[in-house]
């Protein structure tokens, strides 16, 4: 059983700068051809002052960081029985390359299903920029499986 | 690419699908490195069949990023406001994933006219992988 005394605690901040090298290498692993993620030219023709971080991208930040591992290990969810159960986003602002991001995350919660079989746990995020503007939200669900 | 408009969209319209090749190894390690999750389990035969998995299979944001190509071409990112899925089923090598999503509901959220869509990829099989929705801002 993960130990509930967890729920309420925060993160260190995970700092990610937006770098135009690793957007270019993450639109190539997903497949993405839209040139807005790898031409800086058709990104500003866009209206974007450089590359803008894809959608999902920021998820990065803890994973970068050793935040996520370090979580784990605390939490005692081995990578062997770690599965994603949901996550989520809202967007106040682009991040482009150029920015560096700040992911502040919390455990906001941790219950299990199936009389204990499935844990999951779910920690919300803000990810500021530079400018202490707000980016994105995000919310993750980890499960664990027993 | 010309972006819908939010007068010209109506509630049961289809976004254009996006069908992705077979999974194999290699894109697992490549998305391995640019997302930075490097877990074992999506890369490292050995370390899966030990978890007790018949072999590596893909990392969940894979498919998650895959449905944000979905939407970003059909919207321009900017103007996507919020994105959430459940991961409802592992995708194994050899899966070939279809992407789609259609428009569900035309509403005003914080001022905006915005219209939100639901998203699903499947393998070939027909078997859901994830499920989710957007809320896409339109002009």
């Amino acid at each position: 059983m993960i130990d509930r005394k967890w729920i309420g605690h925060e993160l260190p901040a995970s700092v990610l700068p937006i770098e135009r090298s690793r957007l270019q290498f993450f639109a190539k692993a997903i497949g993405e051809t839209d040139p807005v993620y790898t031409d800086a030219a058709a990104a500003r023709d866009a209206g974007y002052p450089d590359l803008p971080a894809p959608p999902t991208f920021l998820f990065a930040a803890e994973l970068d960081s050793g935040a996520s591992d370090r979580l784990l290990a605390g939490l005692g969810i081995p990578l062997s029985k770690l599965l994603h159960g949901e996550q989520g986003f809202s967007y106040h602002r682009p991040a482009c390359v150029g920015d560096t991001v700040t992911v502040r995350s919390t455990i906001t919660d941790i219950y299990d299903k199936k009389n204990g079989a499935l844990e999951f746990v779910v920690k919300t995020s803000r990810a500021t920029n530079q400018r202490d503007e707000l980016v994105a939200e995000l919310r993750s669900v980890i499960v664990c499986r027993h | 690419m010309t972006a819908p408009t939010y007068d010209a969209v109506n509630v049961g319209d289809e976004l254009p699908a996006l069908q992705l090749p077979p999974v194999n190894r290699t894109t697992l390690a490549l998305f391995a490195g640019a997302s930075g999750d490097h877990n074992p389990i999506h890369i490292d035969t050995d370390f899966a069949r030990k978890s007790g998995m018949p072999d590596v299979f893909a990392q969940g944001m894979l498919g998650m990023a895959w449905l944000g190509r979905l939407l970003t071409q059909w919207a321009p990112q900017s103007q996507l406001r919020r994105f959430d899925v459940r991961f409802q089923g592992i995708t194994h090598l050899g899966h070939a994933v279809r992407c789609g999503g259609r428009v569900v509901e035309k509403l005003e959220h914080e001022g905006e006219r915005c219209v939100r869509v639901e998203v699903h990829s499947a393998n070939q099989y027909g078997q859901t992988r994830i499920a989710g929705e957007a809320l896409i801002a339109l002009r």
